[in-house]
């Protein structure tokens, strides 16, 4: 049993089956983030007046990350133009480049999660907070047990609002130096994780999914890459259909961080 | 009117096929391969099939133990009791259903029947088995991702079913799982619930992108869109409303298992104080939008739910009246526009959350608009009744109680669409019996009617036709004894999820006070237990019927309703590849009763004119 237009394409509707298929699973994926950006809407604009944070990403890594993916977008697109005129040798230069941009990508992330995770927030019990990047723990602190101290460079703040915007001139303005709180003054303390505040929640969930995706699609281009190609050599007319159908994948991925980038560290 | 009725000979079947000396090319795969990991969508269409079956009765008996306990509060349950204290411990001590075991029932209640029993049944298992034959196509698009799609559904059902026995239990923040409920109850069976469905979401969403892709790619020569069989329309249009409203549940999925698992305050106001104590979190979170999120799916769900069984009466209903269903075109549109006004009327779930009354206003207009797609559909069906020489059997029974059941269940919601009789109905048991009408002698009577029909095609043989009717006749008569009180309990006022079944109510003896409940309301609780019991006893026949049937039913030949469609004009059982030749589509799909042709069904189609395609020993080349 043969199942029709695995490969042709059906004439009254101009696509082979698995593109369809594809599109079909990426307008799910758009319903998907669409719900996820809607939340991200709706917390933001739920949000108490001042308590939404401006500027805790950095910039210029996303940047990079940004033409990351936009050049990764079109060593796939020279990919798959390069099966279609069946030049085998230029498909693997290409789509190696396309998992070392995705490779780099996701090293990226993950020193930018590590940022947000070595971050702390200290809440004091005089009222006031003391913030910054942690340095280090006495061998001795233990919050539960109020001993020992904790050492971060960053500063202290009055008000927990002077945190959340980075990019007004009292932030950029402020001078950063090592604070080493002792136990005894902590009231509680937690790192910038997804516990934080709902900015933290939704960036870690959101960059988080889209990470997956991004991995997800490395995986697959890895194995048309490496073991997958052999159907090369059988049947290049079905590769180069994988190709596309993949690529369309990885172009809806970069998509999502288009979307992503100017939302979570533009404004 | 003045044409003259035409007599149709008496109908003879064609000679079987005699292809018991097998297939020799194909070698026969071994059990693995044929029942479990198998790419067959007639195989896949049974596995779905048999596995929503169980967990529909696995919801039943949920439901039994709920009902006892709402019949009578606090007294052990009778047979079961033991067994559910040594299976489940402390939650059930003494055989005694606790208040947090009944909350975890209804959810799972809930859950098991809407996402484990009837949309695999309605939507996958009929699908599955009868979309390619009806279109003409040799399996699915993706064989292997249909495969998957089970093996999704499969885990997503083990992981609910497991979840029963962590400590805790299973979920209890009911199948809609309100948050911050859902995230302060404190044990792990919301993980669970969040974890299996996002199994389920997957299992629906690679069913959704075969079945449009098949629909779509695979239909075989001459099968235009207007000559699709009507069923197959509406599995068309619920294949999109999975493809694109599963997905936001699965974003609040994820959104509330971060709640759950991280920490995190997506659906956590500010402010949040459980038993008297602050929770630790940084709040500023909406349970609003958790509550938009779900329902964005849920409002459609209810389409999904009744637009395959409503395909299912179609198919039955035209092959029974034997003439054409009338408004064949009004049907396709009027789906279609369901499909896409289902996607705008999600908040009149929401009337009471205080969301505005702006909002209300429009999703009050958009649910009395939808209302009118529905009803031109169920107009069609009684429309086609008419003038029509009626077939009674099992099938047409069930198709036939369809109709009023559904209708009660469709009218009795248009109260609760409009705000301002919503506020007064809403959480009440008037709900449970509006949407249980549209979903138990609603749906599962359709259901029922599909196993009936096409038993025959995938077994060659036909249900015992005396049970069918038994098991007919008690299911209606039980199934309103169930139903029909709930609307008088709920218009008195009585609320749904309350563990003790309104006893709360019945003691507040102040007399001529609003807010008692009659006592002769609480006593129809009573009533409805042991009509539940006894609609659980009218499924015997049916159960006993349809493993008995499969090897001693009366046998029959391919086509033994005389149907049009395609799925009738192959071998019995099908084989591997559905169709011995190549088809090629010539009629619609309900050419019933044609004047001048010579049986009183013209198939929608038949082997392409190949020089030697007549005889039927010739199908392997």
């Amino acid at each position: 049993m043969d199942i029709p237009y695995t490969i042709e394409s059906r004439p009254d509707t101009g696509l082979y089956n698995a593109k369809l298929g594809i599109w079909l699973f990426l307008a799910s994926e758009v319903m998907l983030f669409g719900g996820l950006f809607s939340a991200y809407v709706l917390l933001r604009v739920g949000a108490a007046p001042g308590m939404w944070p401006h500027g805790w990403l950095n910039v210029t890594l996303g940047t990079i990350n940004t033409l990351l993916l936009a050049l990764s977008a079109i060593t796939t697109l020279l990919a798959w133009a390069a099966c279609k005129v069946r030049d085998f040798t230029k498909f693997k230069i290409f789509h190696g480049c396309t998992i070392l941009l995705a490779l780099s990508f996701l090293t990226i992330k993950s020193f930018e999660y590590h940022d947000k995770l070595i971050h702390y927030e200290i809440k004091l019990n005089n009222g006031t907070f003391a913030d910054g990047h942690l340095v280090e723990k006495s061998p001795d602190f233990d919050l539960a047990k109020k001993t020992g101290t904790v050492t971060l460079h960053g500063r202290i703040a009055t008000d927990e609002k002077d945190l959340m915007d980075l990019r007004s001139p009292e932030a950029k303005s402020a001078k950063l130096d090592e604070v080493t709180v002792a136990a005894t003054d902590i009231k509680s303390m937690g790192n910038y994780g997804p516990r934080h505040n709902t900015f933290t929640a939704i960036y870690f969930t959101l960059t988080g999914l889209h990470a997956l995706h991004i991995f997800g699609g490395t995986v697959v281009i890895f194995y048309f890459w490496g073991p997958g190609s052999r159907m090369w050599k059988t049947d290049p007319e079905r590769f180069t259909n994988r190709i596309e159908v993949s690529g369309l994948f990885w172009h809806f991925v970069d998509l999502v961080w288009i979307f992503l980038f100017p939302v979570l560290y533009l404004t | 009117m003045s044409s003259t009725v035409q007599q149709f000979p008496p109908f003879r079947e064609p000679q079987p096929a005699h292809d018991d000396h097998g297939h020799a090319e194909h070698h026969e795969p071994g059990f693995w391969s044929k029942y479990i990991f198998s790419t067959d969508h007639k195989v896949i269409g049974i596995q779905y099939g048999f596995t929503s079956l169980c967990f529909l009765l696995f919801g039943f008996f949920l439901m039994l133990l709920m009902r006892w306990q709402i019949a009578h509060p606090g007294v052990p349950v009778p047979l079961l009791g033991p067994l559910l204290e040594k299976v489940l411990g402390q939650p059930a001590a003494g055989g005694i259903i606790s208040p947090e075991l009944y909350n975890s029932f209804g959810a799972m209640h809930g859950t098991i029947m809407v996402f484990l029993g009837v949309v695999p049944l309605a939507f996958a298992a009929f699908g599955n088995y009868v979309v390619p034959l009806m279109i003409g196509a040799p399996d699915m698009c993706f064989p292997r991702v249909n495969m998957a799609s089970f093996h999704a559904y499969f885990l997503g059902g083990a992981v609910m079913v497991v979840s029963f026995f962590i400590p805790g239990g299973a979920a209890q923040a009911g199948w809609t799982s309100y948050s911050p409920l859902a995230t302060t109850i404190p044990t792990d069976g919301q993980a669970f619930w969040l974890i299996g469905m996002v199994l389920l979401i997957t299992s629906s969403l690679l069913g959704a992108v075969n079945f449009i892709a098949t629909i779509i790619q695979l239909r075989a020569p001459g099968m235009t869109w207007m000559r699709l069989p009507w069923f197959v329309w509406a599995q068309f249009v619920t294949a999109f409303i999975l493809l694109l409203a599963f997905p936001p549940l699965e974003a609040a999925g994820v959104l509330q298992l971060m709640d759950n698992l991280a920490g995190t305050s997506f659906f956590l106001p500010t402010g949040l104080a459980v038993g008297g104590q602050l929770v630790d979190r940084s709040g500023g979170g909406s349970p609003l939008l958790w509550q938009h999120l779900f329902w964005f799916l849920g409002h459609p769900e209810v389409y999904v739910l009744i637009l395959p069984a409503m395909g299912i009466v179609i198919e039955v209903i035209a092959n029974n009246t034997r003439k054409p269903i009338w408004g064949y075109k009004s049907l396709v549109y009027s789906v279609l526009a369901v499909g896409f006004l289902s996607f705008i009327v999600w908040a009149h779930h929401m009337y009471l959350t205080g969301m505005g009354q702006k909002i209300a206003t429009f999703f009050q207009a958009t649910t009395m608009i939808i209302s009118i797609p529905s009803v031109i559909i169920l107009t069609c069906m009684f429309l086609s009744l008419w003038g029509g020489s009626i077939r009674i059997n099992t099938p047409m029974l069930f198709a036939l109680g369809f109709l009023p059941m559904f209708g009660i269940g469709g009218l009795t919601g248009l109260p609760l669409g409009l705000a301002a009789c919503d506020l007064l109905l809403h959480d009440t048991y008037y709900i449970i019996a509006h949407f249980h009408y549209v979903v138990a002698p609603g749906t599962i009577f359709a259901l029922f009617a599909g196993v009936y029909f096409w038993f025959p095609k995938i077994t060659g043989r036909k249900m015992n036709e005396f049970w069918g009717r038994v098991h007919f006749w008690c299911s209606l008569a039980f199934m309103n004894i169930v139903f029909m009180p709930m609307f008088l309990q709920g218009i008195k006022g009585m609320l749904r999820r309350m563990s003790n079944g309104g006893e709360l109510y019945s003691v507040a003896k102040v007399p001529g006070a609003i807010d008692a409940l009659p006592g002769n309301i609480i006593q129809l609780n009573g009533v409805i237990l042991w009509a539940a019991v006894c609609l659980g006893i009218a499924q015997i026949p049916f159960i006993i019927n349809l493993f008995w049937s499969i090897s001693h039913g009366e046998k029959v030949g391919d086509n033994p309703w005389r149907a049009t469609t395609l799925d009738w004009q192959t071998p019995t059982p099908p084989p591997h590849g559905n169709f011995t030749e190549e088809q090629v589509i010539e009629h619609g799909p309900y050419e019933y009763s044609v004047p001048g042709a010579t049986e009183d069904f013209t198939p929608q189609g038949g082997p392409a004119k190949h020089p030697t395609a007549h005889s039927h020993t010739s199908a392997d080349h």
